[in-house]
């Protein structure tokens, strides 16, 4: 990619801060943000759309819930494990939150010796959490045999409401293949970064574009995002 | 009234120039093209390929109702399915794809001065995806039970049910499916043109320079990447529905006296949801349209527009209010009065920017130099049209009016004025207006008058007596009439009327599609700005543009796109991109 994400160039002055600032880079011409590039723009501007659908999603969950005339099947009881011959509440929940969040932590560091260049330690990081990942999409899996097993399924469930097979297995399984597309894009990410492709300006296979340090940015926007959308699922489904 | 920046002022370049794509065969040159002009033209010709159809879909309901018990191949069913799929082809598949695929990717670089979109490569999956999701609508017409008879607004439960066609067969599951994948589609090329439009431009384009054909596509496809979640959403839980057994939407059901394994869902949800999208997407036709129609005015009236700053508030306060309106199409749902309150008080402000809208269109062409050109006769139509339509949407904003008047013809007459008529109306405009920048080459104007007329015209002797069926309680969706008292004999010779109408004006279709044609070899050599107008897309150094749209060095843009009629200038035009100050522009400071 030709375009930088350097700011006024050959601009005279400083630029006003605050507000005034902000007024003044949306009336001036090329660019409305000044510090973004196209690709960070256009990650930003998905992910407000992307918000809207898992917003729709949640919403309505939360609707058929609370219109429903069947109980709800407890959520405390149903994702407990059975460890050491007692039954702990949303242990799995608990670790599997514990894995995405850390991830997002290796993604951070991933972004950071990025931008320094550090070649070897980005795409050590990136492949990390990207395993992160798929230990989080793996504990799913699992998680989804187990209630499988117990008699869940989208049209009904042993304790109430058939909508809670339903929402859970749409909700937890889009919000799954969201990971896994991002584990794919991080491994290709990393291989990039492995190989030097951001170093040496390489042309994506695809797009024949001109990859560069920040695409790990735009990569760990998508990462934070899905990790920022588990937060709700997990407030909204398993601790309603 | 404020001096012209002067040339020495304009910003230098922020970004270097993208890298294009060079195509190397005629693979990628024509087919798998990245360049946004061809992707544009793609576009354009697989919307208007699929509109047949539904023009064809319309012929057939005309038939029916205006002549019934005469064609016995329109069963019940069949009439259902024609309904179903004309009206989600023309909402989605044409008009959405065409303002926003078509005009959006051709005119959205040319306009704000770039090479091509930003990222050419989303943008030719975009259309491809698009392509895919036409061709499963296509294939549920061959399917077993035929396409989807649900209605266009699919509402659960009987969208999925035995009685409806296509409910328990593949119909419903194909629509569904051709959806989710339109929505994917539309999202690439999406967020390609916002991106372009906000970090795209040339040097000296600032926003409020921007013509207005930019901004209302710009606001129509943002609003676009907001409202079509909740449809995907909508979508996704429909599906399981019907092919999981999940009941989102189904509540407790008896059929044909057996009750469903389904229960507890919220047939309401779905209607919350579909509206959600449904209302925006009424705006995400007409911006479009709105911004296309200021520019075809100001150009063929030699006149700046009136108010621009106005215009683009109004555009996006629209946008803005569409999207806290959508329940108006609930009234008769069961929605507590309050609620209905509300809506309809949201509903009635939306009146202030359109009305804004249409006075500046009106104080545009006030003591304007008007050359009633094809296009401008196009525009000068929607105006009259929109208004008409947006008249009838007074009655149906309200609560306590909507509810005799709902599900009756009237409120057909209304959506086809406000939102089928007008916004083709435009598209027509619009294709006359840039068809000489597309092929180099003017449409013929003997068969444009005469298809303007026919089109204009037939549009108002179809849907005008539409209105007094309404009001004589004739309702809509049913494709038997003629045992109900509301239908009078003078009613049905007003059917039959309507009919035969219907079959003029689409055979007027059928003779522009011959001009558009017939025209790209022998139409008249257009030259590079047959229109003297000032946008960046006619000051292109080839036409049709090449490769990368400018030459050498991109457009630096001098002053706002209406500079028309300056006094003290040579031509009554001023180009964007020509420096200089010649005299009091109206520009805004």
């Amino acid at each position: 990619m030709a375009e930088t994400t350097l700011t006024h160039i050959g601009r005279t002055g400083p630029r006003p801060a605050g507000w005034q600032g902000i007024a003044a880079d949306w009336s001036s011409d090329q660019r409305a943000f000044k510090n973004v590039s196209w690709g960070k723009a256009m990650m930003w501007i998905f992910l407000l759309s992307d918000t809207f659908i898992f917003g729709c999603f949640l919403l309505s969950y939360m609707t058929d819930r609370i219109s429903t005339r069947v109980p709800w099947p407890n959520p405390s009881e149903v994702f407990a494990l059975r460890i050491g011959g007692s039954d702990i509440p949303l242990i799995l929940i608990a670790i599997m939150t514990f894995v995405l969040i850390s991830s997002s932590g290796t993604m951070a560091m991933a972004v950071n010796f990025g931008y320094r260049r550090d070649r070897r330690k980005t795409a050590v990081l990136l492949l990390l959490t990207a395993a992160l990942g798929a230990t989080f999409v793996g504990m799913q899996a699992f998680e989804w045999t187990k209630l499988i097993t117990e008699g869940v399924r989208p049209w009904g469930n042993p304790w109430g409401a058939a909508q809670f097979g339903a929402s859970f297995f749409m909700i937890t399984g889009f919000h799954g293949t969201h990971v896994s597309i991002g584990v794919i894009f991080l491994i290709i990410v990393a291989r990039k970064v492995w190989r030097g492709d951001y170093d040496v300006g390489r042309p994506g296979f695809f797009t024949s574009r001109r990859g560069r340090y920040e695409n790990v940015e735009i990569m760990g926007l998508y990462w934070h995002f899905v990790d920022l959308v588990w937060v709700f699922i997990f407030a909204f489904f398993y601790l309603w | 009234m404020v001096d012209i920046t002067p040339a020495d002022a304009v910003p230098p370049a922020e970004v270097a120039e993208m890298e294009l794509y060079h195509p190397h065969s005629w693979w990628t040159k024509y087919v798998f093209s990245q360049d946004a002009k061809v992707i544009a033209i793609q576009y354009s010709a697989t919307a208007t390929a699929i509109g047949m159809v539904a023009l064809v879909l319309s012929w057939l309901m005309r038939l029916q109702l205006g002549f019934p018990g005469t064609f016995d191949f329109i069963t019940p069913e069949a009439y259902y399915q024609f309904i179903t799929m004309h009206g989600m082809i023309m909402v989605i598949y044409l008009l959405t794809a065409l303002f926003l695929g078509g005009f959006g990717n051709y005119l959205i670089p040319l306009m704000v001065g770039a090479r091509d979109m930003v990222f050419p490569y989303v943008n030719m999956l975009s259309y491809w995806i698009y392509l895919l999701a036409v061709l499963v609508l296509v294939s549920s017409f061959f399917a077993p039970g035929g396409p989807t008879g649900a209605g266009w607004t699919l509402y659960p439960p009987q969208a999925i049910m035995t009685g409806t066609p296509g409910g328990q067969d593949w119909g419903i599951i194909l629509m569904l499916v051709s959806l989710i994948l339109f929505i994917i589609g539309f999202t690439m090329g999406g967020l390609n043109y916002v991106v372009t439009v906000l970090q795209g431009r040339t040097r000296g384009m600032t926003l409020m320079r921007l013509p207005l054909t930019v901004w209302g596509i710009f606001t129509a496809t943002v609003m676009a990447l907001l409202a079509f979640p909740a449809l995907f959403v909508a979508c996704v839980m429909m599906l399981l529905d019907r092919a999981l057994g999940t009941s989102f939407f189904m509540p407790a059901i008896v059929e044909m006296g057996e009750q469903l394994q389904h229960g507890g869902g919220s047939p309401i949800l779905f209607q919350h949801l579909f509206w959600f999208f449904g209302h925006p997407e009424v705006y995400i036709v007409a911006l479009p349209a709105f911004g296309i129609v200021s520019d075809l005015i100001s150009t063929h009236a030699r006149k700046n527009i009136f108010g621009y700053r106005m215009m683009v508030w109004a555009i996006v306060g629209i946008g803005a209010l569409s999207f806290v309106v959508w329940a108006h199409h609930m009234y008769v749902s069961g929605m507590h009065p309050y609620f209905g309150f509300f809506f309809a008080t949201t509903t009635l402000i939306i009146a202030v920017p359109t009305a804004i809208k249409v006075y500046n269109w009106v104080l545009t062409l006030w003591r304007g130099d008007i050359h009633l050109t094809i296009p401008m006769l196009f525009a000068l139509a929607f105006i009259v049209t929109f208004v008409n339509g947006g008249l009838t949407g007074l009655f149906l904003g309200n609560v306590v009016v909507d509810v005799p008047l709902s599900d009756t013809m009237f409120v057909v007459a209304h959506f086809h004025m406000v939102m089928g008529v007008a916004p083709i109306i435009v598209i027509f405009g619009a294709i006359y207006h840039w068809y000489p920048k597309v092929t180099g080459r003017m449409l013929n104007e003997t068969l444009g008058r005469f298809h303007f007329w026919v089109t204009f015209l037939g549009a108002y002797l179809i849907f005008f007596p539409m209105h007094y069926l309404g009001l004589m309680g004739v309702p809509r969706r049913y494709n038997e009439l003629t045992d109900m008292t509301v239908m009078t004999e003078s009613a049905h010779h007003l059917n039959s009327f309507i009919s035969i109408m219907a079959f003029i004006v689409g055979f007027a279709q059928i003779v522009f599609l011959f001009n558009l044609i017939w025209s790209i070899r022998h139409g008249r050599e257009a030259g590079g700005n047959p229109w003297r107008a000032t946008t960046l897309e006619w000051q292109t150094a080839e036409t049709p543009p090449g490769h990368g749209n400018f030459g050498k060095d991109l457009p630096i843009v001098y002053r706002w796109a209406y500079d028309y009629s300056v006094p003290g200038a040579k031509e009554d035009f001023i180009p964007q991109n020509v420096p200089g100050s010649f005299g009091p522009s109206r520009e805004p400071a």
